[in-house]
């Protein structure tokens, strides 16, 4: 009898797994089935029930749509999670486990899914978007990679750089010493007052480390917004990272301490407001999950850039010269479908008069860049991210418009990058610094 | 007739205990687990209207993705609503479900209800050969999919086999069409089946928690 007619297709990727810790294989296995339980609430619960087998959320994910490859559905990578919790979980677990409908978890399996859950998936929710059921994927996946990172399973490069944010307290090694270096140099070059470790201030303003090695002219723009909106704020060396890698890496303990931090440094200057820079999943981490990660509700309300220059506008404080550009604008997932900030860039674009060209999916269902969830520092991922990022391309050039503007730092350095490897003559530029380059002169 | 008396008897009655038991121990089994509480500062948005809307708006398709989901959504909405209108709107049923509880309501024709008999036993096949043919479904399907496409499909077409009374003798006929019924019934609490009951709490929970963040709950 041949092997070679199989009535479906191969289910486990061909994959070398990156591992961390060590752990013997029957440790990953079970340290990953016991977190699996410990985020097994009656929410995930009902989303695991859920799943009809549809298929849908296949096809609006950018890494299916680009390859075509089924592994790729977002529901499939949740795979092993699912198998656990039916298994162990679910209400009917102890049939499924007396008769083996379900079989035990494989550290071969969870290994395999590696590359599932992390090189091919930017927890960009759009899957969570079509899904007739409803069920947040994008949620679960992010539930299976704490899993994976419990188990010693995550792609090295991303795990490193994750590991230095927390050794260090920056992914790209920016110290308190070096963000005073830069603040200094960014004063001396513009002629801007920039406060650091103010004891009180109204606003705590946080950056990305992406900003500061890549981009740090967004430390002036903010500056520059900041001084014009009239609040008294201040930065702290005690606590200024808004890059959150524990996230990225679905490590909670290393997710709290990047979060807990900044939440330290506010209250210690009584901050009413703290500000996220233009980093998507900075601001979703710090937005809507550091609270949870603390154990109690933050006493401060949290901004992203985008929406306190909105706020601004709304309120008269922040007042912005006309600009005649043919713009687009791409929607960070983060901080837009998975962070409710679609409207605040829209309000400061229109403040802007600029001519704008909404990209076909544009807003909540946009597409992603590819880069997001950690994509973008995985080195083997790279081939896949720019298959995903043509997509975006795409919608870029049919928009019509000449320039593109985003709010995220992350994804204008996949931008940056993928544009490099195409030879695409788009740039991707930043909202802060097109309003802090046109504000109206006091 | 003694074949009839088992369907319509105690078969429909065990399936129908085991049915209730088992819809309420799955569901109960997933409600007494741990309900995460959310500290997050929300937006301004109502979570509960949320969560209805999301209950109501996921039936209607982002016009975005229909390019690509078109032909699941037709089928789908094709088969359930063919089947749910053959199973309440025909007549026998209705008088069937009156003795059972003593609720009524007004039916259509028998010629209606063969139509949409042939209509949804076409749309079932039609996401059958998808799901058979398609790499995604091919790769998701299981056990669950397949019996569960076949415990929906066959009444259809026993229903059928009934009206049209072709084959076997009336009463035999109905008779496996009521086993079948039965067989539905035992299954459905063990299966895919259940998302006619989960459908509605997690868009629930998923639109409460779009609508907490300020995203649309749709």
């Amino acid at each position: 009898m041949s092997a070679a007619i199989t009535f479906k297709p191969a289910r486990k990727p061909a994959f070398r797994a990156d591992k961390q810790t060590h752990l013997s294989d029957q440790e990953r296995v079970d340290a990953a089935i016991t977190q699996f339980l410990k985020d097994t609430d009656f929410v995930t619960a009902t989303y695991m029930e859920s799943c009809i087998h549809c298929g849908l959320c296949a096809e609006v994910c950018h890494f299916y749509e680009q390859t075509g490859d089924p592994q790729y559905t977002p529901i499939w990578k949740l795979e092993p999670f699912k198998q656990v919790y039916k298994r162990e979980a679910g209400p009917f677990s102890f049939i499924y486990k007396a008769l083996n409908l379900k079989r035990k978890l494989s550290s071969d399996e969870l290994a395999q899914w590696q590359h599932l859950l992390y090189d091919s998936c930017t927890v960009c929710g759009r899957c969570s978007m079509v899904c007739p059921m409803g069920i947040d994927i994008a949620t679960l996946i992010s539930k299976a990679r704490h899993g994976m990172f419990q188990a010693g399973l995550v792609p090295e490069d991303l795990w490193q750089m994750a590991k230095r944010a927390q050794d260090e307290g920056s992914p790209l090694g920016v110290t308190p010493e070096m963000l005073k270096a830069t603040i200094q140099g960014v004063e001396k070059e513009y002629g801007l007052n920039i406060p650091l470790d103010r004891d009180e201030a109204e606003v705590l303003l946080s950056l990305s480390s992406i900003d500061i090695i890549n981009y740090p002219h967004a430390l002036s723009d903010i500056a520059k917004v900041m001084n014009q909106l009239g609040y008294t704020w201040t930065l702290r060396s005690d606590g200024y990272e808004a890059s959150n890698y524990g996230l990225l890496t679905d490590s909670e303990a290393w997710q709290k301490a990047t979060s807990q931090k900044l939440i330290n440094a506010a209250i210690a200057c009584k901050a009413t407001t703290v500000v996220i820079p233009e980093c998507g999943h900075g601001y979703n981490a710090f937005r809507w999950q550091a609270a949870n990660l603390h154990g109690q509700a933050l006493p401060f309300r949290i901004l992203h850039i985008t929406e306190l220059m909105a706020e601004g506008i709304r309120t008269g404080k922040l007042r912005v010269n006309p600009v005649n550009e043919s713009v687009t604008f791409h929607d960070p997932c983060q901080s837009a479908r998975r962070g409710g900030a679609t409207e605040a860039p829209r309000t400061v674009l229109a403040a802007l008069g600029v001519e704008l060209h909404e990209m076909p999916t544009a807003g909540d269902l946009n597409w992603c860049c590819g880069g997001g969830g950690g994509v973008m520092h995985i080195q083997r991922a790279d081939e896949l991210r720019y298959q995903a990022f043509e997509i975006k391309m795409q919608q870029v050039e049919q928009s019509g418009a000449e320039k593109l503007y985003t709010s995220c730092s992350d994804c204008r350095k996949n931008f940056d990058d993928c544009a490099e490897h195409f030879d695409w003559d788009k740039q991707p530029n930043s909202l802060l610094q097109l309003v802090a380059e046109n504000l109206v002169e006091a | 007739m003694e074949l009839l008396n088992f369907a319509r008897g105690p078969a429909l009655q065990w399936s129908l205990a085991i049915f209730i038991f088992g819809i309420t121990w799955r569901l109960v089994g997933v409600a007494v687990l741990n309900w995460p509480k959310e500290l997050s500062t929300p937006r301004n948005g109502n979570p509960l209207l949320g969560a209805l809307r999301m209950m109501a708006m996921r039936s209607w398709p982002h016009k975005e993705f229909l390019p690509k989901t078109w032909y699941s959504e037709v089928m789908g909405y094709t088969f359930h609503i063919g089947f749910f209108a053959v199973f309440l709107l025909f007549v026998p049923h209705i008088i069937f479900i009156e003795a059972l509880t003593g609720l009524s309501w007004p039916g259509l024709t028998e010629r209606i209800i063969y139509f949409l008999s042939l209509i949804t036993l076409f749309a079932l096949v039609a996401v059958l050969i998808r799901r058979l043919t398609h790499p995604v479904l091919r790769m998701l399907s299981n056990f669950d999919d397949y019996m569960s496409w076949f415990m929906t499909i066959s009444p259809i077409i026993t229903g059928l086999l009934v009206t049209s009374h072709v084959g076997l003798g009336y009463e035999t006929l109905l008779a496996i069409h009521i086993l079948n019924i039965d067989l539905l019934l035992l299954w459905f609490p063990f299966s895919k089946l259940m998302h006619a009951f989960f459908i509605w709490s997690c868009r629930g929970l998923t639109g409460a928690a779009f609508t907490r963040k300020g995203i649309p709950a749709q």
